[in-house]
């Protein structure tokens, strides 16, 4: 084959350039569908509850993972001030998964149990109020924005078509776990059930 | 990983290795139609294509780099389950990196672990080491300065929820607390509450309606003797604070005052014996002992 047929056929160049990027793929991403690491939840993990998967997507609404990770990665810098760190097994019902990849404030991955309830609250209406070097946004509106639930049930059905294996239960009382809720309330709720599984302790 | 997939992946990268430099070397050796030093008929603004071969140093650089993955694959994990000569991994890099920290740090820890609280408070490094530590978990809820927020207390000043003493302080840290102010909406009707809140004012020295603090009192002695003691000092077995100072953990407004007695306070102060573990506790609260402790 002539070095001029393939630069003067775009269809075969495209062909080609798809067969040599395919290699690193099939070698790279294709195993991690299926190898257990990456696909096997970690022992005792459960999926969010419902109030946890209406905070998650306040999370995202939010640009939450804009400014935090929720990735430790395995530096002893990270393991001292964060605990653990992050392992596959506890992102595989993550549908999209928040690593982040900057960090303006401070990883969330394992921040469950940290602080309070009630610092949460405060924190999230106003940082600068527990936190005064603070440059995080204030979420005043998250307080009277109340939920109704209507579409967790559906978004649980979702998750469950691509694996979270969420049972008709969970789905069926999710409107009420939901319903009459504020934001605030289900953002700290997601907050409080972060990283709990895995924990290292001293 | 499975046998099968440590096998998939060996293959491809092999075969793809293998591929690049079997490519290089055709692409050598393959005549085009038209010799060397001749052009190829390609012309754009006055420019024109010769057919020459890639420079040496430029093949070299694309040898060098497939030597480069032939060692990286030899000595690191790439190849399927294959963990590489070297033995190295993310996990075992942060093993050994905690080990080597732990020969640092371990006999300090374990020297002023048995060292009392209050002659650690009076040493420079155990409440400098005990400081940084308090920046890194606790500025959250007590500020960077622990001079406290609305809510969090103040650990420079003398005053103390669950007392202040070496064992307080320590069991506070390792043991968390849970302040449990109930809310007093449904106990109270809107007078009494506006009495109360007066009397509790009174107690710290604001300038009050006399009238309703005297009815106030009666309510006080009814419903918040038996946390915040008859005379309002507090106790600190339960963490009621004392109302007869000046220091408010929430504010002492009136606002504030009836918004506490109305809704109830519930301060809490997370446990961090698993987050700190022990030695550690015992230098965050020396740091915290040497604030309100200073000569």
């Amino acid at each position: 084959m002539q070095h001029e047929t393939v630069e003067k056929n775009i269809g075969l160049m495209g062909l080609l350039i798809f067969v040599v990027i395919s290699f690193g793929g099939l070698a790279e991403i294709v195993p991690l569908f299926f190898i257990e690491d990456t696909t096997e939840p970690l022992k005792g993990m459960k999926p969010h509850s419902a109030l946890a998967l209406e905070g998650r997507d306040i999370y995202i609404r939010e640009g939450c993972n804009n400014c935090h990770s929720q990735m430790i990665r395995p530096f002893r810098a990270e393991t001292e001030r964060y605990g653990h760190y992050s392992v596959a097994g506890e992102h595989v019902w993550e549908h999209p998964f928040l690593w982040g990849s900057k960090r303006t404030g401070p990883d969330l991955a394992r921040v469950g149990g940290r602080y309070s309830d009630e610092w949460h609250r405060v924190h999230l209406l106003n940082p600068r109020d527990v936190v005064p070097e603070s440059n995080m946004p204030a979420f005043t509106w998250l307080e009277d924005a109340i939920l109704d639930g209507e579409l967790t049930g559906k978004k649980m059905e979702a998750l469950r078509i691509v694996g979270v294996p969420y049972t008709n239960d969970d789905i069926n009382s999710a409107q009420q776990q939901v319903a009459g809720k504020s934001e605030l309330d289900a953002v700290v709720f997601y907050l409080q059930s972060l990283g709990l599984v895995l924990k290292d302790k001293r | 990983m499975s046998e099968f997939w440590s096998w998939w992946i060996i293959l491809i990268t092999v075969v793809n290795v293998l591929g690049c430099w079997a490519l290089l070397y055709w692409t050598r050796r393959v005549k085009g139609s038209v010799g060397e030093n001749e052009t190829t008929g390609h012309v754009y603004d006055g420019i024109e294509e010769y057919n020459n071969p890639l420079p040496k140093w430029w093949l070299n650089m694309f040898n060098i780099c497939l030597v480069f993955s032939v060692a990286y694959l030899i000595l690191y994990p790439g190849l399927g389950n294959f963990a590489g000569v070297l033995g190295w991994s993310q996990t075992n890099q942060h093993t050994e990196e905690v080990t080597e920290a732990k020969k640092t740090y371990a006999p300090l820890f374990e020297k002023y672990a048995l060292i009392p609280l209050q002659q650690l408070s009076k040493m420079k490094q155990a409440t400098e080491m005990g400081k940084r530590i308090f920046v890194n978990t606790c500025f959250g809820c007590h500020g960077s300065d622990a001079r406290g927020n609305p809510g969090y207390p103040d650990l420079t000043d003398n005053d103390w929820l669950y007392g202040g003493s070496p064992t307080n302080i320590e069991s506070s840290i390792i043991n968390g607390r849970n302040g449990v102010m109930p809310a007093f909406e449904a106990a109270l009707n809107a007078e009494q509450l506006d009495n109360v809140v007066q009397y509790v004012g009174q107690l710290s020295g604001n300038k009050v309606d006399i009238a309703k603090a005297t009815d106030g009192k009666m309510v006080f002695e009814q419903h918040c003797f038996a946390c915040h003691g008859n005379d309002g000092k507090g106790n600190i077995a339960l963490g009621a604070p004392n109302l007869t100072d000046s220091n408010w953990l929430y504010g002492g407004s009136s606002t504030i005052i009836a918004k506490t007695i109305r809704e109830g306070r519930m301060g809490a102060m997370p446990a961090h014996l698993d987050i700190l573990g022990k030695e550690r506790a015992h230098l965050v609260a020396a740091y915290v002992y040497s604030l309100s402790n200073r000569q």
